[in-house]
């Protein structure tokens, strides 16, 4: 088995634990778009808009570490946290299996 | 006045090679595109980085497809107005008349809006009322420095620009407060060493791990209130706000002309990528249909079917008859 529960906070509050394929090459914004959350994901993925902003509220360990191009966009966002990250830069992998994030970008 | 047959707003790789297939059925076009050269995010954001998905290219970077698509278009003599936003757009009997942020006017016969992410706009704090203190006090950019001359002036943010007019601005300025909601800065080295030798002087203030909580004023900006990661909050009296969080892709104007639009995207009908106002058209990252993707290569194939369309929009009564340029060359103008 290669899926991995992740727990999803979304902007009312409401969290879901979601089963997600790691074999798929998806990162975390592809994921949450294809579940239908409202992300924009404006620049497709490029670390360009930060539209896909999350909070991880548990697991940021088990993450790799930003690149530059999200360290600069996550450095210029109001409400970013020290928890925060961009969604389209992480790719699903087993490591993740029981990490939480909560949708952190402004909703428009 | 510019006068042509199709105004193609962005001049990104999807909007140049419009001109081609526009250009193969002897439609002229002008290109409008708020940067002051072709290439969109391609030539602006990543110029060197290699593209692998481009058929016929192993490899190819950005700029060198940019440079490439230039040259392909070149037959077809496409006008350009560069640096310029498109801002408004009016129905005539003909079909459009579009004005931009400076003034040009464009008459054509059909729109194709190229537009990709949109424009970059200044992001904007979430902070209530902050529009109502816009040009009162509030600015996301610093024009002419000389405005903040013998004033009280508030920065946020913790990047390049936030740091380089800390440093400028407390040269003249009354007083200068620095927000930034980390400890570190990520800009520079040499400007972030600057402001916080500036700020042991004593010449700026400066509030790490704080966040802007709130803004006040009658008429024109008077305080902010500031809110330390540690719950502490201070109001400090200012002129001048200048929150510097960067740029972020919005639709900008467009989303105002009655486009039937879906999550800041434009939506289009697959046949020929028509959007709901008849004779305008959105092709590449800008349009959102089922199954759409974002990639280069799809809104090459929408400009393609754009333009059989758009030809029919404009020549209603014309046959046309489809030609591959292996058999009939390119005819240029």
């Amino acid at each position: 088995m290669s899926d991995i529960k992740i727990k999803v906070q979304d902007y009312s509050g409401d969290v879901q634990e979601l089963e997600a394929p790691t074999d798929m090459g998806l990162s975390l914004m592809e994921f949450l778009k294809a579940n239908e959350y409202p992300i924009l994901a404006t620049c497709g993925g490029m670390a360009l808009c930060a539209t896909c902003h999350v909070i991880v509220e548990d697991g940021m360990d088990l993450l790799n570490d930003p690149g530059d191009q999200e360290m600069d966009q996550l450095d210029l966002l109001p409400n970013a946290e020290f928890n925060s990250r961009l969604a389209c830069q992480l790719r699903l992998n087993p490591d993740m299996d029981g990490m939480m994030v909560r949708l952190a970008a402004d909703e428009e | 006045m510019i006068q042509t047959d199709i105004c193609i707003i962005g001049a990104g790789p999807v909007g140049q090679f419009a001109v081609f297939e526009a250009g193969l059925l002897k439609l002229r076009c002008h290109l409008v595109d708020a940067l002051p050269q072709v290439g969109g995010q391609l030539s602006e954001i990543y110029p060197q980085k290699p593209i692998y998905d481009i058929p016929g290219y192993p490899t190819i970077k950005a700029q060198e497809l940019v440079d490439n698509l230039t040259e392909q278009i070149k037959p077809f003599n496409p006008t350009y107005t560069l640096g310029e936003r498109l801002d408004a757009v009016e129905k005539t009997a003909t079909g459009f008349n579009l004005r931009t942020s400076d003034g040009t006017e464009i008459d054509c016969k059909v729109v194709v809006i190229a537009g990709g992410l949109g424009c970059f706009e200044p992001r904007k704090p979430p902070l209530k009322e902050i529009a109502n203190f816009e040009g009162k006090g509030v600015s996301y950019m610093v024009k002419d420095p000389e405005l903040f001359r013998d004033k009280n002036v508030i920065l946020a943010g913790g990047g390049d620009s936030a740091l380089d007019w800390t440093i400028e601005l407390s040269k003249i300025a009354k007083k200068i407060t620095l927000v930034h909601r980390n400890e570190t800065f990520r800009g520079a080295p040499d400007s972030a060493d600057k402001v916080f030798e500036l700020a042991k002087e004593g010449k700026i203030n400066l509030l790490l791990k704080s966040n802007l909580e709130s803004i006040s004023g009658n008429g024109k900006l008077n305080s902010v209130k500031i809110k330390g990661a540690d719950k502490s909050e201070m109001e400090i009296e200012a002129d001048y706000l200048i929150p510097l969080f960067g740029l972020s892709p919005k639709l900008g104007p467009i989303a105002d002309w009655g486009l039937s639009i879906h999550k800041n995207q434009i939506e289009v009908n697959t046949t020929d990528y028509s959007t709901n106002v008849p004779g305008i058209y959105a092709i590449g990252d800008i349009n959102t249909y089922p199954g759409k993707l974002k990639l280069i290569l799809c809104g090459f194939h929408e400009a393609a079917l754009m333009a059989q369309s758009a030809f029919k929009h404009i020549y209603p009564e014309k046959h046309l008859s489809f030609k591959y340029t292996t058999v009939n060359g390119i005819e240029s103008f």
